[in-house]
């Protein structure tokens, strides 16, 4: 009998051990990831934070012994980007002059695609659309070299609007495709029933589909800002000294090979760089996971 | 007339950004293909000289090194991308405690531009600065990680940063996949008794085909778009070891104004992303539609 209570109670035991053993294993993978996923924003950060000192005795995982902010100070408006040094400032202006209007434009314009392409549709509607949509797959490498030639022609070469206007043509099948996407839910009754009672085009779109457009708004707004601010390849191909936008100047910044390499100044101007995506990200990141998966299933 | 005219409107609001994708995209495209056909080097030329601009690629051992790289790196990093991506989602569906602040973690690095990560992770393989040295100031004087300055290696640097930004995405479509698996049907299997895992691979994974299937395209056509990554973690170096057919593009257009090499490796990319979207796209819109 006691034998057998014992036997019992073992098997019990192992019935309370192993799933609490898996879950702490689950738990500790997650952690691990997390760890790794997290290492590369760790080490920005900390190593904004030391003195040039600091950096070359201790190790890169190392926390900061005091926590010392001229490294940004410098990142902000004295590291060189090439021949001049006024820091990152200028350059995150000049991002934000090229994605705020682009990502208004490109916006507003798809919001009037989508509804189009969903609620009016006409012959060869289908055919427009799959033509925007490949569009937003072309390899940009593809285009490089006439959109160079054109936008010298415009006289538009190495300016700020010259890259709106670029942001703006290769955002419109995103934005599009958000936009047509959402809108094909709305079911054709209620534009039926509003084209009968002598509602035009523009007037449906302002009195019924706008008001219930709200999260797509943000969706796009969020992805276009994030790929616009995030973008390199149009900035570095087709700017100039005082047009870069903030990711070309921060390149410029890391890999100068002038004077003595200050890594803390590296960093804290690659967090200012991020930083606008990084808040949009943390205020809103439900809304840019959506954008992602949208633009992943696309169709 | 009036009405006519209102009929018009639909296309008329089409009409700029129909234009623009015409030009922009399609006559672009059709540019660059052309130009591969002729003598072009610093400046456009307009002559068609047949293929030319293709054997002197084929001759080139900076491209081929760029499509090998491409190879290697396209397959790990589409292969370990979608294994971490898929187990982090397995791991993250088991009722976890703050799934949502760990999704956002697995998921930040789409949301910033790779030339600032780069910069930390340029830091953190750099053998005189990161991983190396710290380990061997605990000792390990002999420790070696130089892969970022080895020509041999190099290019699985590019693979581990790659996995790191993307992985976190392909965990966010099977996760969603996984959240959609009929539930009714795995409670059905639970009580009849089957393992975990007998569910996970007779049950819930073939039904996500699909979802591999998209995770799989979408790395494929960023692995071939890949430029930020070289261009912030080695810059194409040591050499041009670690060059993709991207910063081959690049130089070729930018920095040896060699306009029929640029538009001739351009032509090579499209081909290739061609080859993969067209069959999905197609299917993706008769789907739908149909």
């Amino acid at each position: 009998m006691v034998d057998n209570k014992g036997l019992v109670g073992s098997v019990r035991f192992v019935e309370y051990l192993v799933p609490r053993v898996q879950r702490l294993g689950i738990y500790l993978a997650l952690v691990v990831f997390a760890a790794y996923y997290l290492m590369p924003l760790f080490v920005m950060l900390t190593t904004s934070l030391k003195s040039l000192d600091e950096i070359r005795t201790g190790s890169f995982i190392s926390l900061p012994r005091d926590i010392d902010f001229s490294s940004w100070k410098i990142a902000w408006s004295e590291a060189c980007t090439g021949v001049k040094c006024n820091g990152l400032k200028p350059y995150m202006l000049n991002s934000f002059l090229i994605a705020i209007p682009a990502v208004a434009i490109s916006t507003m314009v798809g919001a009037l695609n989508g509804y189009t392409l969903s609620h009016w549709k006409f012959k060869g509607a289908n055919l427009i659309f799959g033509m925007m949509l490949f569009g937003c797959f072309v390899p940009f490498q593809v285009i490089l070299l006439p959109m160079a030639i054109v936008l010298g022609k415009l006289g538009v070469a190495g300016s700020i609007s010259g890259l709106v206007l670029v942001h703006v043509v290769y955002g419109l099948g995103f934005t599009t495709l958000f936009f047509r996407n959402y809108f094909v839910t709305v079911s054709n009754e209620i534009t039926r029933a509003a084209k009968i009672d002598g509602a035009g085009f523009f007037r449906i779109f302002y009195s019924i589909f706008l008001p219930l457009s709200a999260p797509i708004f943000v969706v796009t707004i969020i992805w276009q800002f994030t790929q616009i601010w995030n973008d390199f390849l149009f900035g570095v191909s087709f700017s100039q000294a005082g047009t870069q936008p903030v990711t070309v100047a921060l390149n410029n910044i890391v890999n100068s090979t002038t004077g003595v390499k200050q890594y803390n100044v590296d960093m804290a101007a690659a967090i200012l760089a991020a930083l606008p995506t990084l808040l949009v990200y943390i205020l809103a990141g439900k809304y840019f996971i959506r954008g992602l998966t949208a633009g992943a299933v696309k169709g | 007339m009036f009405t006519r005219f209102e009929k018009q409107i639909p296309k008329i609001v089409l009409a700029p950004s129909f234009s623009a994708v015409l030009i922009f995209v399609y006559a672009f495209m059709a540019w660059t293909v052309y130009i591969a056909f002729t003598k072009s080097t610093i400046m456009p030329m307009y002559k068609l000289n047949g293929v030319l601009q293709f054997g002197r690629l084929s001759r080139s051992p900076r491209w081929e090194t760029a499509i090998e790289n491409l190879f290697i790196f396209g397959i790990l990093f589409i292969a370990i991308s979608t294994v971490l991506g898929l187990l982090l989602a397995i791991l993250l569906d088991q009722r976890i405690r703050s799934e949502g602040a760990l999704r956002s973690i697995f998921l930040y690095p789409m949301a910033l531009s790779f030339i600032v990560t780069g910069t930390a992770w340029k830091w953190i393989l750099n053998p005189g600065t990161g991983i190396e040295a710290f380990v061997r100031s605990w000792g390990f004087s002999s420790f070696k990680f130089d892969w970022l300055v080895n020509p041999d290696f190099a290019i699985y640097t590019i693979v581990i940063a790659g996995v790191w930004q993307s992985a976190g995405f392909v965990m966010a479509l099977f996760l969603a996949g996984l959240r959609s698996v009929n539930q009714e049907i795995i409670y059905a299997a639970m009580v009849d008794g089957i393992s975990t895992r007998r569910i996970y691979t007779k049950i819930i994974l073939p039904s996500m085909a699909p979802v591999f299937m998209s995770a799989v395209i979408v790395l494929s056509h960023l692995a071939i778009k890949s430029f930020d990554l070289v261009v912030a973690l080695t810059g194409g170096g040591p050499g041009y070891q670690t060059d993709l057919p991207a910063t081959f593009m690049y130089a070729m257009a930018f920095s040896r104004g060699d306009l029929g090499q640029a538009a001739a490796s351009a032509t090579v990319m499209l081909m290739t992303v061609v080859a993969i979207i067209v069959p999905y796209l197609y299917s993706e819109l008769r789907s739908k539609n149909g």
